[in-house]
């Protein structure tokens, strides 16, 4: 009896295409998956994790194989077809199962490495997985595992510590001017993707309000709606400047839309409170001698780029590092792993020779006949000492560290010499 | 006895400095805790100093160019220890530090033995109106710290060239707050410590209350430049670079007027 397989199946941001990404999505929440994969009788323990940029099946079973084409028929059946779900699926057994998922913890193998958002989503998949009782010893363990790998790796590189995507960027920046972003005011000018992805960034730090000022109202005050603001028109834009303290600007529009002059005289009554511009439109919204005046920050795409690419070369020695305390912790776990095989082999031994032992008494007392109690006892404790006395040294080799035979070796041999996995061959 | 204490707090203010610029490098967080430590003790060894020698030369130890300036570091230390208490500025301890080093470093050059009093000095505003002026100067030292601070977080941020200081030194706001706050606490008492000053010189002087000494035109000249400067911060709302930068030259007013402290009327007793 060898130890379960731990496979990892999964689609990632690299593998697959957003729109097959969609399909395989679980939309529906974990709850039906999982109860969908406890009823497959050849998976022992599963776990499932489904992000906008990954989907990833965690199972422990006997056959690899059988398993995997249950699963996917399983899960995504209905979705998508079964060439198109092997085409971009990835598959990792064991060791590579454990370091997949360790990186995927540790956000190292995130679409932007050192985001923090999936270990959360990570802990919430799990929370399903315990509550379901989908999850057994083996991954559990390696779940908590992987939280405080991720942890680990949090604490001991910076690997989150710096901005790799512009709105990011443009967040880290504020917080260098204004210190705490709580209790600013957001002004979008324009209402596109990217001034809601920036608002997204500003929100999720706590900024009191967000105006938007758009050249099509109604898409303003839509905009506006998402996040309890205020709507204005392109027209107020400069008598806004007095109140706002964060600028983003990514409106179509081929000229200028406000020049140093219109900025300059705002600044006096605003008692020189710093106001931050950022221009992520192209062409340029914003007039660039803007940065020239005093407590007045002005950013445009490229400047934000240079940050981003900054970040990305610290990010990626950092990474160097986090890829390290992965392959630590793999190799800690996978020696968990090993120590966990040695226990039921030991078992598998001594339940072995307890049935030999039983069976020749049976025999040989049923051939003897007349015995008292007291010599019937005597025999069976000598047939279970001359037991105990053989199994001994074979118990030790594989309970005892061993310089040149690593315990996988060992637990095999064990395992080849008393045929306890009884491949082939007649019994004794 | 009092010059051991005052040996041993500056090598404590030295390891504190050291330990301090190793976290400036390193952004290693337990480095800074230790740095922490090692300073405030620096800074009670440092007391016990100043108190050994009130006791030995009998009188508030301000006489000598030793005792100000070690006065005036001993002051710096607790001022940034207090601000420390309520706010947190990153970095500013490593700034912090090496400016106390370095006026101990000065201190320490400077002859050590205890000054009689002079005549002027035996009445009891003197010191006040020392200690006060000092611990005044040290608020205002460390505002012009901030400011320099200021000037190099805002020029990365200006010419968006990120180097070395970026990361190490705090936002701007949290340095334009630094700013407000050792500049009220300076300025305040650098006034009542210009009034205890004028007290002082009509008790010795009589009615001959002006002398066209070059000290007392400077400390004129820099009360009026805080002053100014105080005004348009709070009517004004000037703020960041301007404001960094008027620290800073107002600073270098002290600084002068400190120079003149050992020549001038001041110096009578010397």
């Amino acid at each position: 009896m060898a130890r379960d397989t731990i496979v990892l199946l999964g689609v990632n941001h690299k593998t697959t295409p957003l729109a097959v990404r969609e399909k395989l999505a679980l939309a529906g929440g974990y709850e039906q998956p999982l109860a969908a994969l406890r009823r497959l009788d050849c998976l022992d323990e599963c776990f499932l994790l489904s992000t906008c940029n990954r989907v990833e099946v965690l199972f422990t079973c006997r056959e690899p194989d059988l398993a995997r084409r249950r699963v996917l028929d399983t899960l995504f059946a209905g979705s998508v077809s079964r060439e198109e779900v092997a085409g971009c699926i990835y598959q990792y057994q064991d060791r590579e199962a454990v370091r997949h998922l360790f990186l995927v913890a540790s956000s190292l193998d995130s679409m932007i490495v050192g985001e923090s958002q999936i270990l959360g989503q990570l802990k919430e998949a799990y929370r399903f997985a315990a509550e379901k009782k989908t999850s057994g010893m083996v991954l559990n363990k390696l779940l908590h595992k992987s939280f405080s790998v991720a942890k680990r790796v949090r604490t001991e590189t910076r690997i989150g510590a710096s901005a790799v995507s512009i709105s990011y960027a443009a967040v880290e920046l504020g917080k260098k001017i204004f210190g705490d972003l709580k209790g600013k005011r957001v002004m979008l000018v324009g209402a596109g993707e990217m001034a809601e992805l920036a608002a997204e960034h500003f929100v999720g730090q706590g900024v009191a309000e967000v105006i938007v000022a758009n050249r099509t109202f109604e898409r303003a005050v839509k905009l506006a709606g998402c996040y309890h603001g205020r709507a204005i028109g392109l027209e107020e834009l400069v008598e806004q400047l007095q109140h706002v303290d964060i600028i983003v600007s990514s409106t179509g529009a081929p000229d200028l839309i406000l020049t140093r002059k219109d900025v300059a005289p705002v600044m006096r009554k605003r008692r020189y409170q710093p106001l931050f511009f950022i221009d992520i439109a192209v062409p340029r919204d914003l007039d660039p001698a803007i940065n020239e005046i005093d407590n007045v920050y002005l950013y445009d795409i490229d400047d934000l780029n240079n940050v981003v690419e900054m970040n990305k070369s610290e990010r990626d020695r950092e990474a160097v590092k986090a890829t390290r305390i992965v392959e630590e912790e793999t190799l800690k776990f996978c020696g968990w792993l090993e120590n966990m095989e040695v226990t039921p082999t030991i078992i598998a031994i001594r339940a072995m020779a307890e049935q030999i032992c039983r069976d020749e008494l049976d025999r040989t007392l049923g051939r003897l006949g007349s015995l008292s109690e007291k010599e019937k006892k005597s025999l069976e404790k000598m047939a279970a000492s001359i037991c105990s006395k053989m199994l001994y040294h074979p118990i030790r080799y594989l309970k005892t560290d061993h310089p040149c035979v690593d315990q996988q070796k060992r637990v095999e041999m064990v395992r080849a010499l008393f045929n306890l996995d009884r491949d082939g061959g007649e019994g004794p | 006895m009092s010059y051991l204490l005052f040996q041993v707090s500056f090598v404590a203010y030295i390891l504190a400095m050291t330990v301090y610029l190793v976290f400036f490098f390193t952004q290693k967080k337990y480095v800074r805790t230790l740095a922490r430590k090692l300073f405030f003790g620096a800074a009670l060894l440092h007391t016990a100093n100043i108190i050994a020698r009130l006791v030995e030369a009998g009188h508030t130890p301000i006489t000598s160019v030793h005792e100000v300036i070690s006065f005036f570091a001993w002051s710096i230390a607790w001022c940034y220890l207090s601000f420390r208490w309520r706010y947190t500025v990153k970095n500013f301890g490593t700034f912090s530090s090496i400016l106390v080093v370095l006026l101990m470093l000065v201190s320490a050059l400077a002859p050590h033995a205890i000054l009689p009093l002079s005549q002027t000095q035996h009445s009891w505003l003197f010191p006040v109106h020392a200690s006060l002026a000092i611990i005044a100067d040290a608020f205002l030292a460390l505002a012009c710290i901030g400011g320099l601070m200021y000037l190099l977080q805002e020029r990365e941020l200006k010419q968006k060239r990120f180097g070395f200081f970026y990361s190490r030194l705090p936002s701007l706001e949290s340095l334009d707050k630094l700013n407000q706050h050792c500049l009220s606490i300076g300025f305040t008492l650098m006034t009542l410590g210009m009034f205890t000053g004028y007290v002082w010189a009509r008790q010795i002087w009589g009615g001959r209350n002006w002398h066209w000494d070059p000290k007392i035109v400077w400390a004129m000249i820099t009360w009026f430049l805080y002053a100014a400067l105080m005004h348009q911060r709070f009517t004004m709302g000037w703020r960041g670079r301007r404001a960094a930068v008027v620290t800073i030259v107002a600073f270098m007013a002290v600084l002068l007027t400190l120079v003149f402290l050992f020549k001038g009327v001041h110096g009578h007793g010397a």
